[in-house]
């Protein structure tokens, strides 16, 4: 076999016209549903990631605006406090894990290979296969939910609520379930992460070249490959719990409650930075672009990731400041959480600097990278204050917190993942999105997220729980719920105008060409949208901004095959290339693999003895998926 | 913008083999998935038996015997799944498929041993949170020889079969042996916690 492919056709030997045919041909995906169904195209798979997370995103932006509601006046009765109950934890479970992480994870699938210089993911199938899971788990719930079995003991599920004693039926394990499919399917993008940063950086790109979005992806994905097996031993013991009868968290048989906090909260702290992270990703990108110089203090910003990351694992107790935990490792905890504002600061330090010493270009990406900064701000100075037990314990489970954390998401990841999406928009899709509905847009949600969400601090001040799913008349509160309610309207607007300029430029943006920002990452090196094989040739790097320094022409290597699916693995810190690696191609058993493991997951709510007879199709669709089928691409 | 030549890669190998094989660092980046599952989980028993008045709960302490035979087994395994390793990297193909039928019986014999582990722990998984953290790192490890059982069950077939020869198969058999020597080494641990500290 070796030497078939060794005689086959090389890059070299053919001329640019009949280069991108062949490639087009070896990469392609074929029309139709089977080709949908079987694509392993990491832009493909990321497009639909991307729409999907979105698509979560209104869902839930619906729930909140009924919640709104609800509470924009006292003694309401237009949603009973059982339905309350489910919106509110469907509206966080939603928006967290159907999509912030899945969409920070879904940019990266379709970006970071073009930003690294190679032609697919590693574990193409994985991918796919994490596509499928992530879908069904966010079907799994909402048709649930569609069902009265939505969910209702909050997006957290603390024990002893979600246990067997106090919540009968199967509300409680539809959103255990749901836990396993989305961790499957983030953990399998963390893997696919990690081993295209490591092993497919285009030659030359050492690692003090990879461009920020990427390092920011590497970080994020050691943390959820580190962060989410907590959430999934949890979830996994509160199902058994509750299926079974062991006594994890049943005190009364030696069990314990707060196990539970700690094993979902060593998960959930960093889950914050897993959305984080990529969004700082984001903004030290857009800011060199929009400011048209290098990032100021690249390494300070790497090094400031990673402290961020490792931090990430010692802070996840100030969510547990009211539960009588011992004095002492409050106060480690406290120190902790104040001491992730450091690297925090260096970051904002660093892009302020970028700013202040470039030409900024004030473009709509960069309006949001202010916003965010702004908006970030203000979230990270109310988390130092409540990272302060003796204020927690005021403040904890009231509006005030729901502010705090809207601050962050919201500001610290949303605003920039919708500059974000006007930034690459054109990659994405060969036109620009327009920079006037961009603006108003901007302007809505900037001012409507800020008047919807500040007066909430006030609101957790007045002692105004969350949760709740009305109030008293004689209860200070109605005022500024109201004023909250009618400004969520503006906030929403600006949402549905995005979309609508998302649509319309979809349609008739401008025609974008390869880099319309003038930016330096090789992403912007392929056309737009990039053809399925991503490049033609492999670019070859020589230093940390590739377009910038070599504006004219592309350096690239040649001598790869074309009639087989090839791409170059280089090392890990210096990036020499090392082999002509294949990579996988098309298949629909990821598919199939994923309708099994679906079947397995949602019968194991029901009975044990689903694991057992549903492991078999699971397995057999497997080994459907790695049995070789003598393709080019099987052979070495 | 305009592509220049700048490297000659046609005569690199057509496979990465060891640091250069993807599948080598995917295999450890899911050990190490499964590692920090391995360390929540034994977390966990430690949480627990902090919290409880006595350890084991009203149960006595496992029974030694099915456990030590289970661990042994699983030691000695290491050697031959060392020497399967060493034979796919020679691209041994007549070694490496009896290597794989020895690795087949020594991932089903532990299991034979497994099954009375279970029962040796004197306790059910639904007596107790000491019973039930036990049946749960029991599961998990199980889980596991299982998984790697599969993976060499299918990789033996596929040995014996015109895929067999080939880089990318002998690639898969040292993987699968990296795989397997995790499932022993996460073992110790476990077995530390469920055999040694109810005795502590």
């Amino acid at each position: 076999m070796t030497q078939d492919h060794d005689a086959g056709t090389r890059d070299h030997q053919v001329d640019r016209t009949m280069l991108e045919a062949r490639l087009a041909k070896t990469w392609r995906t074929d029309p139709g549903l089977w080709g949908a169904l079987a694509t392993v195209d990491h832009k493909i798979i990321g497009r639909r990631y991307i729409v999907t997370a979105f698509v979560f995103l209104a869902l839930g932006g619906v729930l909140a605006m009924l919640m709104r509601l609800q509470l924009a006046g006292p003694e309401a009765r237009i949603i009973g406090p059982d339905r309350y109950n489910q919106i509110f934890t469907m509206h966080g479970t939603t928006m967290m894990f159907l999509f912030a992480v899945p969409v920070m994870e879904a940019v990266a699938v379709y970006l970071v290979p073009l930003m690294i210089g190679t032609r697919n993911i590693a574990f193409p199938r994985l991918n796919a296969f994490s596509y499928w899971m992530f879908l069904f788990g966010g079907l799994l719930l909402w048709v649930a939910f569609a069902l009265d079995m939505g969910p209702d003991v909050g997006w957290f599920a603390y024990v002893p609520l979600s246990g067997p004693q106090f919540s009968a039926g199967k509300r409680a394990d539809i959103w255990a379930q749901m836990i396993t499919f989305t961790e499957v399917a983030a953990l399998a993008v963390a893997v696919e992460i990690v081993v295209t940063v490591f092993k497919q950086r285009a030659p030359g790109m050492s690692l003090d070249r990879v461009p920020l979005f990427v390092w920011a992806m590497l970080v994020t994905s050691f943390l959820v490959i580190i962060a989410m097996p907590a959430v999934m031993v949890a979830s996994t013991m509160l199902i058994l719990d509750r299926l079974v009868g062991t006594h994890f968290f049943n005190p009364a048989e030696g069990g314990d409650v707060l196990l539970w906090q700690h094993l979902f909260w060593f998960f959930g702290h960093p889950e914050v930075y897993i959305i984080f992270l990529p969004a700082v990703g984001m903004v030290s990108t857009m800011v060199a672009t929009f400011a048209r110089r290098p990032v100021f203090g690249y390494l300070a910003l790497v090094m400031a990731m990673v402290a961020t990351g490792i931090l990430a694992f010692g802070l996840w107790v100030h969510h547990m400041f009211v539960t009588g935990l011992p004095r002492l490792g409050e106060s480690f905890f406290t120190a902790s959480s104040m001491a992730i504002a450091v690297p925090a600061g260096i970051q904002i330090f660093c892009w302020i600097a970028t700013l202040w010493s470039g030409t900024p270009r004030f473009a709509t990406p960069l309006l949001w990278v202010v916003a965010f900064i702004v908006t970030f701000v203000i979230g990270g100075l109310t988390g130092v204050m409540v990272a302060s037990v003796p204020f927690d314990t005021q403040v904890h489970d009231t509006y005030f917190v729901v502010a705090h954390f809207h601050y962050v998401l919201i500001g610290g990841a949303v605003f920039p993942l919708l500059g974000a999406v006007t930034y690459w928009f054109p990659k994405f899709t060969g036109r620009m999105m327009s920079e006037r509905l961009g603006t108003w847009s901007f302007w809505l949600i900037v001012v409507g997220f800020n008047l919807t969400f500040f007066p909430m601090h006030i609101l957790g001040f007045q002692g105004m729980p969350r949760r709740i799913y009305t109030y008293q008349p004689d209860l200070p509160w109605h005022g500024l719920n109201l004023f909250v309610s009618l400004c969520a309207v503006m906030l929403v607007a600006g949402f549905v105008l995005f979309a609508v300029n998302v649509v319309r430029s979809l349609r008739c943006g401008v025609p974008a060409g390869d880099n319309p920002w003038d930016a330096p990452t090789l992403e912007w090196a392929t056309s737009s949208p990039p053809p399925p094989y991503n490049f033609a040739h492999i670019p070859v790097v020589g230093g940390s901004n590739p377009l910038w320094e070599s504006p004219e022409k592309l350096p690239v290597a040649s001598g790869l095959c074309l009639d087989r699916r090839e791409l170059i693995v280089s090392s890990v810190v210096e990036a020499q290339p090392e082999a002509r690696e294949s990579s996988p191609q098309n298949s629909v058993w990821p598919f199939f693999a994923a309708i099994a493991t679906s079947v397995m997951l949602i019968g194991s709510i029901f009975t044990p003895w689903a694991v057992v007879w549903g492991a078999v199709p699971v397995f057999v669709t497997l080994v459907g998926w790695f049995w070789p089928k003598g393709t080019p691409e099987d052979a070495a | 913008m305009r592509d220049e030549i700048a490297a000659d890669l046609s005569t690199l190998p057509l496979h990465g083999s060891g640091t250069a094989s993807v599948t080598w660092w995917g295999t450890l980046a899911f050990i190490l998935i499964e590692g920090t599952g391995f360390a929540v989980g034994i977390g966990a028993y430690f949480y627990l038996a902090t919290v409880a008045p006595a350890w084991p709960m009203a149960a006595p302490p496992p029974d030694l015997l099915p456990g030590l035979i289970f661990t042994g087994l699983l030691l000695v395994s290491v050697v031959p799944n060392m020497m399967v390793a060493r034979w796919a990297e020679a691209r041994d193909l007549r070694k490496v498929r009896a290597g794989m039928v020895v690795m087949t019986l020594l991932g089903i014999a532990p299991l034979v041993a497994r099954v009375f582990e279970f029962r040796a722990m004197n306790v059910w998984w639904d007596t107790n949170a000491y019973g039930s953290i036990v049946w749960m790192l029991l599961g998990l490890h199980t889980t596991h020889v299982l998984t790697d059982l599969a993976d060499t069950v299918v990789l033996a077939a596929l040995m014996f079969t015109r895929h067999g020869d080939d880089l990318r198969r002998y690639g898969d058999v040292q993987d699968n042996a990296l795989y397997w020597n995790f499932v022993v080494v996460t073992w110790l641990p476990v077995y530390v916690c469920l055999y040694g500290v109810p005795r502590l």
